[in-house]
């Protein structure tokens, strides 16, 4: 199953290269991982999606938790979480085809970010779901290259159960 | 008054109780070396650094301290891997301290530099990259507490050539504030509760413990619960020491050569206390079968080793002898409530029976026909007779095959810390200078590295340490011409293909011995192996003694990777 995890970490130099070798080490799988500054200086905060049964999952939380560096490993997928993904598609954009891609980047409130001739490049953010379907919807006009972040998620403030 | 970075390194040293450093030389720590004539410390010149890593290790695990290991940058620091990995796999405190190229040339591909750091993350507890002089202080004493607190486990410290030459006020922090690691070292009472529970209402139950037993000196606590309950107890290789090797209620090592009691004991137990242990797979063979019809209780420091592998009913995260402290506390309020020792008596003569009727054995003719030139003496002779005039009363060392197997199974360990062994990494040329180690860290004992051919070659130069350092170190060698437990698979599994095991080709070692300044016995008779091995130990020098013995001995009982523990092949 897909895991969330909110990582905490000292942010030194090599802080990543011990958490991305914990996975590659052990043989864990790493869909995305993300990284930027927190509110508190010298503190980072690591996105990591990663998949594996119970078990594995068990064992790659209680191993980020023995790093020296790892402050704090929440699992956020026990609890409800905002999820966004920021994606930039480059489209062909032949004249017939505009407007229809235009319309798919409107349903999707999403942004037009750079244009040439035959090209288009949309920035969408959502969660996965959406991130995949507007690949979905503009594979057909022909997707020429794709950059992704890799999500990011917080905590929902309200635990409705 | 300002203090170099040497000094600084230094004095942190002496005031973390370390007394002796085994290094190696060279440009990067030079520094170093200039200032330690000016500090209480002794420094022992090994040959190999390989060889200080090891001796440092062998000396942490002899003496309960943290073992601490001085090498140059480069080559000198890439010379320690193994020995780090070494220590890594078997959670022994060590601190190891390389020299780095200036900070302005790291990253250049500047003469001698390897980014050690990088290279040892994955096989150290921790390691630091110290750019900044007014942080050496606070990171040496991270280094020793993260090396000997929790887990134990190596530590290492890469110190530039500039910040080793700065200069800085020296300021030795009082304490240790690090947010983000707590080891959990009381166990919770809810789960010691439980634990007692399952073990007391238990009708077969079973110690299986680990060397976490032996660094948490958790042993008296172990014997304690063991005579009081009547629960026999079987150990792993690493655990051997914890609990008397000749208490009744012993069972032996458990595992791939361990006893057919012990693993027959494994697959009959109804609740197994797993204390300090990891349920290695050289222990647990096939998972599917392993302890099929037990509830287990896990005590560990360390919640990753917690159902890694197996299915665990009740996890006891803590220091291993606070974990049994709480047991022992539990049970004695309960002791009155039954006759404990009694309830679990027909399990227990039913292990002393499979002990009877299975007990650790070899035979005593000459072995297999296919073998013109055997050998007369048996392996296994030797050790036992090892025991036989130490009465368990030293420190053996051993090398990695079957040498290392058959010094587990044929003497008994009845101290903790009196077996070194490469347990987890399986590291050929360890115990050489492990028991030079040992020996530095208890003068007036006696030391034996038990070894086989192939393995003493690995870290042979040792021998002019021991010498120059007037360290009695004894090596017995049971040299069988092969690398033997590769052979021995060779021949169970692979039709007798003896592709590069045969060491036909080997030095004299007797006289090898001599060359370096030690002493120097052979033995090729069986008569001998007594009057000459109790002549050699009384030797107050370092010495060999190269026992010829029959070729193609096997280490058993066996099983073969992957088998169920049942599926022992016997004698
Ligand atoms: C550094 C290293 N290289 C290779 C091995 C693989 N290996 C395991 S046991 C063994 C044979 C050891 O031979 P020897 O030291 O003569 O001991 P014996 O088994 O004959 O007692 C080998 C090669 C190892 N454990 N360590």
């Amino acid at each position: 199953m897909r895991h969330v995890l909110s990582v905490l970490v000292e942010n030194e130099p090599g802080v990543l290269s011990r958490v991305s070798g914990l996975f590659s080490g052990r043989g864990f799988n790493i869909e995305s991982l993300n990284v930027g500054p927190t509110l508190e200086e010298g503190v980072s905060l690591m996105t990591i999606t990663t998949t594996g049964d119970d078990q594995i999952i068990e064992q790659i939380i209680k191993q980020l938790r023995k790093l020296v560096t790892v402050i704090k490993v929440v699992d956020l997928t026990e609890m409800q979480a905002v999820e966004r993904e920021m994606m930039l598609i480059k489209v062909n954009a032949e004249d017939s085809n505009r407007a229809e891609i235009l319309r798919t980047v409107d349903i999707f409130r999403c942004k037009v970010v750079d244009v040439s001739q035959n090209e288009m490049t949309i920035e969408v953010t959502g969660n996965q779901g959406k991130l995949c379907a507007i690949l979905n919807l503009l594979s057909r006009f022909g997707i020429k290259e794709i950059a992704r972040t890799g999500t990011v998620a917080l905590k929902r403030s309200m635990q409705l159960d | 008054m300002e203090h170099t970075g040497a000094e600084i390194l230094l004095e942190c040293l002496k005031r973390e109780g370390v007394d002796v450093v085994f290094g190696f030389p060279g440009g990067a720590v030079i520094d170093i070396y200039d200032a330690i004539p000016r500090f209480p410390l002794r420094h022992v010149l090994v040959r190999h650094e390989q060889g200080a890593v090891h001796a440092a290790d062998g000396y942490a695990r002899a003496s309960g301290k943290v073992g601490v290991a001085l090498v140059t940058s480069g080559p000198g620091a890439t010379n320690t891997v193994t020995g780090i990995a070494n220590a890594y796999c078997d959670s022994i405190p060590m601190v190891v301290i390389t020299g780095q190229v200036p900070t302005p040339l790291i990253g250049n591909d500047a003469f001698q530099e390897v980014d050690i750091v990088g290279i040892t993350r994955p096989c150290t507890k921790h390691n630091y990259l110290v750019k900044d002089i007014d942080q050496l202080a606070t990171v040496i004493r991270e280094a020793f507490y993260l090396a000997r607190s929790g887990r134990p486990g190596p530590v290492l410290i890469d110190l530039p050539k500039d910040v080793v030459q700065a200069k800085t006020k020296f300021v030795y922090p009082k304490t240790v504030k690090m947010r983000s690691y707590n080891p959990t070292i009381k166990p919770n009472k809810l789960q010691v509760k439980k634990a007692v529970d399952m073990f007391l209402a238990a009708e077969r139950p079973l110690f299986y413990v680990g060397g976490g037993v032996i660094s948490s000196d958790g042993s008296e606590e172990l014997a304690w619960l063991a005579r009081n309950l009547n629960i026999p107890v079987t150990a792993t290789l690493m655990g051997l020491g914890a609990f008397p090797g000749d208490d009744p209620l012993f069972l032996g090592m458990l595992g791939m050569h361990g006893t057919y009691a012990a693993n027959m004991a494994i697959n009959n137990c109804d609740v197994m206390i797993a204390v300090g242990a990891r349920f290695d797979d050289r222990v647990t063979g096939k998972l599917a079968t392993f302890a099929p019809e037990a509830k287990i209780v896990h005590v560990d420091i360390d919640p990753t080793s917690i159902r890694k592998n197996v299915r665990v009913d009740v996890p006891v995260v803590a220091d291993c002898r606070e974990a049994l402290k709480g047991f022992k506390e539990l049970v004695r309020e309960r002791l009155g409530e039954k006759d404990y020792k009694k309830a679990n008596e027909p399990w227990v003569v039913r292990v002393q029976e499979w002990m009877k009727t299975h007990p650790l054995t070899y035979r005593t003719d000459t072995g297999c026909e296919n073998e013109p030139d055997a050998g007369k003496i048996k392996p296994q002779y030797v050790v036992e007779t090892i025991y036989e005039i130490t009465r368990g009363d030293a420190i053996i060392a051993t090398e990695v095959g079957q040498n290392q197997m058959w010094a587990a199974q044929f003497y008994k360990y009845n101290k903790p810390r009196t077996l070194l062994t490469s347990g987890g990494l399986g590291t050929m040329g360890y115990g050489f200078p492990a028991a030079i180690g040992a020996q530095l860290a208890f003068p007036d004992k006696l030391v034996v590295d038990i070894a086989g051919d192939g393995s003493i070659q690995m870290n042979i130069q040792e021998l002019i340490t021991a010498v120059c350092n007037n360290l009695p170190v004894k090596i017995v060698i049971l040299n069988n011409n092969y690398l033997g437990m590769v052979r021995q698979w060779q021949e169970l599994f692979y039709a007798k293909n003896y592709c590069a095991t045969c060491m036909d080709a080997q030095p004299d070692f007797v006289a090898l011995a001599k060359a370096y300044g030690a002493e120097g016995f052979r033995i090729t008779e069986p008569e001998d192996v007594k009057p000459v091995l109790e002549e050699a130990f009384k030797l107050p020098k370092a010495v060999i003694v190269d026992v010829r013995v029959t070729k193609e001995e096997n280490v058993y009982p066996m099983v073969p990777a992957g088998a169920s523990l049942t599926e022992m092949l016997l004698v």
